[in-house]
């Protein structure tokens, strides 16, 4: 249980910032050998095949007709833009997209917002418990879902919220653990004379934060964002449980159930399955492609905790 | 005089001051009492009784953990994730390993490869478990295809019970990409004097490796593995779109039924949410076990730069 735990507040900013700067960095291992070096390119482009050929793989398979979606053909033999209409027709698609897009976009900005809230008040402020209570948020990252998700269901039911979108963000607005870890980490890096300056300037405790100490914390913030985007986007669990009408579907439970219906079992139009496979997934690629530099630079900072 | 003047009145800006605090972290109090302490205990309370939302609670004693005991599906659930778990987390360690050994080497050319590794993380779980169907799919995928140019008969990975769970893990490889990043960005905290001295002692690559990287950049393996290893015994999304859900009834899902699939069925399909309680505090506490056992066996291997300081 300590694994997690015990490591926690040895890195700030700096070393935050000074990863992403060895990133860049020119590493110091290279190999020389030439014919070493073309072995290593190699193998690195083989394994990159390996990564990216499921995607090309699903898009090209996107545009074949039914008959030849498992035809394996790099290109398509029949180009077709059919599926695409198709899964617009056979599925309220618009209406998932818009329903995930809101999801999606609440769960981050409440998120957000919250966890640097509780981030900054973790690491501002001196107050007796404070290492206890902190000690308490680190504890329930290690909480398996399991173990709260039924009375957390029983709660929305009572609240009578099941079959709508709410329980699928508003837990959102209490912070989450691994974000409220991360934000604080960053604000403990900020050097401390800027906001006594701020206070004696006449800033109150919230200007402190939301102008002085939020702003600085932009890179974090990103990194919180992004990461909820994806998660929120991505989630299928908890759309299983809450959502129960067609029409409140987000796009991965949606997928699910055009699965059901359209793969093995059900009608085997595997093209309608693929095709919408590839709409759920475009948009994490863009977000990807948008982000890239963030997402490498959260991960790393979350490994560099162990 | 100055002392007096300088000295914070009694209960003045430090009661402020705890004020501030609490208002800031209360939303993560207020979530914690509603969403986390209050759920684990009333798991608790539910896991001795019978409930089915519709009914009140009834209380049953130790029944739902004596039933758990004797429900076959239990011990094939557990099973099942068991040999997951020991099948995927050593191979995604390994993978991880080796594909960030690579990058390091590359250099400055690592940033495009280092990008086509981590896409795959960003596809839904629930579309690689299509893909886990369309691509292992025995008689028509790619994966069988390609082995048989090289005149290997695939096996049916989706249907053969045997080969479900290695298909699973193979499938999970594919999504190492955040655990590469990870462990590349401590494999560039390795001091370059570190490997200088080895290499005037006479040492060659094979033993930098072994003797420098792996012991510099232990803790972040370390990490990997505590973390792979936890989400491995709660794997859930890819498994119950592949093999689980309204249509596909009549496959070979046994082979595929997760500690948290059928968790997830007995919670939310037959709504037996007493049942489900005890299978989630059973969990919690195999969790625990496991991931304190792996802090106990490799705690000694683990060296952090701080305790040379």
């Amino acid at each position: 249980v300590t694994a997690i735990e015990t490591p926690a507040p040895r890195l700030g900013v700096e070393t935050a910032v000074a990863e992403t700067e060895q990133v860049a960095e020119p590493p110091r291992r290279r190999v020389r050998n030439t014919a070493l070096r073309w072995l290593l390119y190699g193998l690195l482009s083989a394994v990159t095949m390996l990564f990216v050929y499921p995607f090309v793989w699903l898009v090209s398979a996107s545009f074949k007709p039914r008959g030849e979606v498992f035809d394996n053909r790099l290109v398509p033999k029949t180009f077709t833009l059919d599926n695409y209409i198709a899964v617009w027709q056979e599925a309220p698609l618009a209406l998932w997209l818009f329903n995930t897009l809101l999801v999606t976009v609440l769960a981050t900005v409440t998120v957000t917002i919250s966890s640097a809230m509780v981030a900054w008040g973790f690491s501002y402020f001196r107050f007796r418990g404070r290492t206890a209570l902190f000690g308490l948020v680190l504890a329930t990252m290690m909480l398996p879902g399991a173990v709260t998700m039924i009375p957390v269901f029983l709660i929305w039911d009572a609240l009578g919220q099941v079959g709508n979108l709410t329980p699928l963000w508003a837990g959102n607005l209490f912070g989450s653990a691994f974000y409220i870890f991360l934000l604080r980490q960053f604000f403990l890096g900020l050097p401390r004379e800027l906001f006594d300056a701020a206070k004696i300037d006449g800033a109150n405790q919230w200007q402190v934060f939301s102008r002085i100490a939020l702003p600085l914390t932009k890179p974090a913030l990103i990194v919180t964002a992004l990461f909820e985007f994806q998660a929120a986007w991505t989630d299928l669990m908890r759309p299983l449980i809450y959502l129960r009408d067609s029409s409140t579907f987000t796009v991965p439970r949606g997928l699910k159930s055009l699965l059901d219906r359209f793969g093995f079992g059900g009608e085997w139009h595997w093209e309608i399955v693929v095709t919408a496979s590839v709409i759920t997934t475009l948009p994490m690629i863009v977000l990807f492609f948008l982000g890239q530099r963030h997402f490498v630079r959260g991960i790393a900072t979350t490994g560099s905790k162990g | 005089v100055g002392r007096q003047v300088s000295a914070p009145r009694r209960g003045g800006p430090r009661r402020q001051e705890v004020r501030a605090a609490l208002l800031f972290i209360s939303p993560w109090l207020v979530g914690f009492a509603v969403f986390t302490a209050y759920p684990v205990i009333y798991t608790g309370y539910l896991s001795f009784t019978d409930y089915d939302v519709i009914n009140d609670p009834n209380f049953v004693g130790m029944d739902n953990f004596r039933e758990l005991l004797e429900d076959p599906k239990v011990a094939l659930a557990l099973g099942n994730t068991f040999v997951f778990a020991a099948m995927s987390v050593p191979a995604q360690l390994l993978v991880s390993l080796f594909l960030a050994l690579l990058l390091n080497w590359a250099g400055r050319a690592s940033g495009f490869f280092r990008t086509a590794f981590f896409l795959p993380k960003m596809t839904p779980p629930v579309a690689i478990g299509i893909l886990l169907l369309l691509l292992f799919n025995g008689q028509s995928g790619l994966i069988n295809t390609m082995l048989g140019f090289v005149g290997i008969e695939g096996p049916a990975w989706t249907t053969d019970p045997t080969w479900v769970k290695p298909g699973l893990v193979v499938m999970s490889l594919w999504t190492v990409g955040g655990s590469v990043i990870i462990l590349l960005a401590a494999l560039r905290n390795v001091p370059q004097e570190l490997y200088d001295a080895a290499r005037v002692d006479g040492a060659d690559w094979w033993d930098q490796t072994w003797r420098v990287t792996i012991p510099m950049i232990s803790g972040a393996l370390f990490f990997v593995f505590i973390v792979d290893t936890i989400a491995a015994f709660q794997s859930f999304t890819e498994a119950y779109t592949a093999f689980f859900g309204s249509g596909n009834t009549t496959y070979s899902n046994d082979a595929a039924l997760f500690y948290a699939i059928y968790l997830f069925q007995q919670a939310f399909e037959f709504l037996h949410m007493g049942y489900a309680s005890a299978m989630a505090w059973v969990l919690f506490v195999i969790i625990m076990v496991v991931t304190f056992v792996q802090v106990r066996l490799t705690r000694r291997f683990v060296f952090y730069e701080g305790e040379q300081r």
